[in-house]
């Protein structure tokens, strides 16, 4: 059989070892997604991509493909799924975007904007959560992370430095900083780490620079998410990961 | 300071609320206390409304904070911006911007001050001045004034909708854009942009003058009634160029007493807290700002157009001077102490914004690419700016680690609390007292206040200092306890 999946009755061609997320970014195909990247290996956590294969809700960046699946993508039940997905990681955190020095350039944003997410709808949690200020070039919001675990698989993977790592579980689980005092500043990260430059959010930032990227200039102010794709890596295309 | 503050006993008063005061930005109430023979015993205007932005920007970068505080206001977000900004540069011990910055910030400045006062007296204020204090409360808004003044009305939205497209031309958005950077700006101003804003701006400065006109003729159409509506004699404080002239982005202060005696000048408004103080009191969330040297009672001021105009010694665009030479003949040349003055101030500077803008759009310099500056870090910055309502104080503190600790803002409309609560009593005492009281007579202190163009969600910011009072009652109204917290946070039961 030939390798072609169905996505959306759009024929998708994919080769041998991709995901559906792979062949789906290869083909311009956009599922929406917050912990993938394609320079790591799938996550499969936040659960936003999640399509039906077959009939069965399955991750897309985890699923690999095989010849003759039909995959829903844009319905109304998974935009659905995944809008309610995105208001509860908004109200999880403190994701104030009018404030926040990464609107206009937030995956998060993105995404929001794309399933046309209104309002919180839940009740806003409202964690007291502290800044990591303690780094000369990086500053950690932790108000604004989304456990995507990217600057944890960069750090790891790419950098080889183990700098940043998940405590706690379900509700609890939170990022952390492997350092003796758990201070960014006691760590050796550098502001040309991969794990400084992936965080899709703005729980990651770099030092005084603000807001000189002006409005309309913005990475999402060009073109909706699923027309820019990441801005971590928006002309990535798809990667093997076996 | 009027005896109308606090009634000497509460016994047998009944209790009139204005709530809300409308066509004012924010929410504000008006509490009157009148006696059998329906004589004033108290008023009082409240602030209902609570912020807490100096207590929520601490421990938040300081190069967040000329984004984070514009979102006190929706109406002069741009003020908050810079304000916010002049703090941030000194910060990062930037002393001197390009001049291409400076002249980008003061033409946002501008649009802003353009546009405010646009709103103000078109939207806001003239169906009052219009169709008089007692009209119809039905027929006595914007729609009437667009149905029957089609042109004052379509004037207003236009110049308005100019002063919008200048701070969208400079910050992204005509509301809550982003544009000041430590140090200067993140853009330039693109000749599209620039061509735009030029083509319309002669229109608008003949709106602006016409505006003038307008108000200038309503009020000497009723020159005694406008001298004395709402009328106290007060300090007035603002913000001087180095020559004396108008100045709404960048200079020193002066305050003059009622009679024009200067008080202090050319001052550093670094030094601002040294003359300025701010006292508490249990019946509001609005704190009441005073001068040292004149002492509580005789120390409160008035700040805003008002000020600005009277204690200026030139405006520096022609058209906007000739008219300031016509309002300073109202008093001879002494300060003019009416309150409705205000609307006619407000004009002048609007055309003084109108005329600045093209003069702006006319430098070169305004078109260039050097845009930020670069200095030593510092752990203290005060922002003073002339924001449309009056003179607006931006204070922070950092630490080490670039954070904000510590974060003071007297906002343009606490600086006239005490003014505004005089004027509602004056016109209590004038027009209201012995007389039964009807819906007119009670848009009376409404127009007072409006005067002032008071924007009370910016001006409620106080957190952990204001008192409270709580009040359980039952089904029927009747109290059945009460907790009170003064401004120390002692709890007792009142």
């Amino acid at each position: 059989m030939e390798n072609i999946i169905t996505i959306d009755e759009q024929m998708i061609p994919f080769k041998t070892g991709q995901t559906i997320m792979d062949a789906a970014m290869e083909a311009g195909v956009y599922i929406p997604h917050l912990c993938h990247n394609p320079e790591f290996e799938p996550h499969g956590s936040c659960r936003v991509c999640v399509v039906k294969v077959n009939g069965r809700m399955m991750s897309s960046c985890t699923t690999k493909a095989t010849a003759g699946q039909k995959i829903e993508n844009n319905t109304p039940e998974l935009q659905e799924n995944r809008r309610c997905l995105t208001q509860m990681l908004f109200v999880e955190g403190n994701h104030v975007c009018p404030g926040c020095e990464k609107s206009g350039n937030c995956q998060l944003q993105a995404v929001a904007y794309y399933t046309e997410m209104l309002s919180p709808r839940f009740q806003h949690f409202y964690p007291y959560r502290e800044l990591d200020p303690t780094h000369p070039d990086v500053i950690i919001d932790f108000n604004r992370c989304i456990l995507c675990e990217l600057c944890v698989r960069a750090s790891r993977d790419i950098d080889q430095k183990n700098i940043f790592a998940m405590s706690g579980r379900g509700i609890k689980a939170h990022l952390i900083i492997n350092s003796p005092t758990g201070k960014l500043g006691d760590t050796d990260l550098n502001v040309n780490d991969k794990a400084v430059q992936v965080c899709p959010v703005g729980a990651i930032i770099k030092r005084k620079q603000g807001y000189m990227n002006p409005i309309g200039e913005r990475f999402y102010d060009q073109a909706p998410i699923d027309e820019m794709g990441d801005i971590a890596e928006p002309h990535a295309g798809a990667k093997h990961h076996d | 300071m009027s005896a109308l503050e606090t009634a000497v006993s509460k016994d047998g008063l009944k209790r009139v609320v204005i709530e809300p005061v409308t066509r004012v930005e924010g929410h504000g109430k008006v509490t009157l206390l009148v006696d059998e023979q329906h004589q004033i015993q108290q008023a009082r205007l409240h602030i209902v409304e609570f912020r807490g932005f100096e207590k929520f920007i601490q421990g938040r970068p300081y190069w967040e904070i000329p984004v984070l505080v514009q979102r006190l206001c929706g109406i002069c977000p741009v003020s908050h911006h810079l304000a916010a900004a002049k703090a941030v540069d000194q910060i990062v011990g930037v002393k001197q911007l390009t001049a291409t910055s400076n002249n980008l910030r003061r033409l946002m400045h501008f649009g802003q001050t353009l546009q405010s006062h646009a709103v103000h007296f078109f939207h806001l204020a003239s169906p009052d001045l219009l169709f008089g204090f007692n009209d119809d409360v039905s027929h006595r808004h914007i729609l009437s004034v667009i149905a029957e003044h089609p042109e004052i009305g379509m004037q207003g939205i236009q110049l308005r909708k100019y002063g919008q497209e200048v701070i969208k031309a400079i910050a992204g958005k005509r509301v809550h854009g982003n544009a000041a950077v430590p140090g200067g700006m993140n853009k330039a101003l693109s000749k599209e942009d620039h061509a735009f804003l030029l083509k319309d701006i002669d229109q608008i400065i003949a709106w602006s003058q016409g505006a003038v006109d307008l108000i200038k003729k309503v009020h000497l159409n009723n020159r005694q009634f406008h001298y004395d509506f709402a009328r106290i004699e007060t300090n007035m404080l603002s913000m001087i160029r180095e020559d004396g002239a108008l100045e709404l982005y960048h200079g020193g202060l002066r305050a003059r007493k009622p009679n024009g005696e200067t008080i202090f000048d050319h001052l550093d408004y670094c030094n601002y807290f040294n003359v300025i103080h701010e006292e508490v009191r249990p019946w509001s969330y609005m704190k009441f700002p005073f001068i040292v040297s004149e002492g509580t009672e005789k120390g409160w001021y008035r700040v805003g157009p008002l000020a600005r105009v009277n204690n200026c010694d030139f405006i520096s665009t022609p058209k906007a001077e000739q008219e300031r030479q016509i309002f300073k003949e109202l008093e001879q040349g002494k300060p003019v102490q009416s309150s409705l003055a205000y609307h006619w101030a407000r004009m002048i500077e609007a055309l003084h914004s109108a005329e600045s803008i093209k003069e702006l759009l006319l430098d070169e310099r305004t078109m260039g690419n050097d845009l930020v500056t670069t200095g030593e870090k510092q752990f203290e910055g005060i922002g003073v700016i002339e924001a449309p309502r009056g003179t607006l104080f931006h204070h922070y503190q950092i630490d080490d680690n670039d954070l904000i600790t510590k974060a003071n803002l007297i906002v343009s409309t606490t600086n006239n609390n005490q003014a505004m609560n005089e004027s509602i009593r004056q016109v209590a005492n004038q027009y209201l007292s012995g007389r039964e009281l009807t819906e007119g007579l009670l848009n009376h202190i409404e127009v007072a206040i409006r005067a002032y163009d008071p924007c009370l969600s910016c001006a409620t910011h106080a957190l952990g200092k204001m008192p409270l009072l709580v009040e359980i009652v039952d089904e029927q109204g009747e109290q059945l306890d009460s907790l009170y917290k003064n401004s120390q946070g002692d709890i007792s039961r009142a």
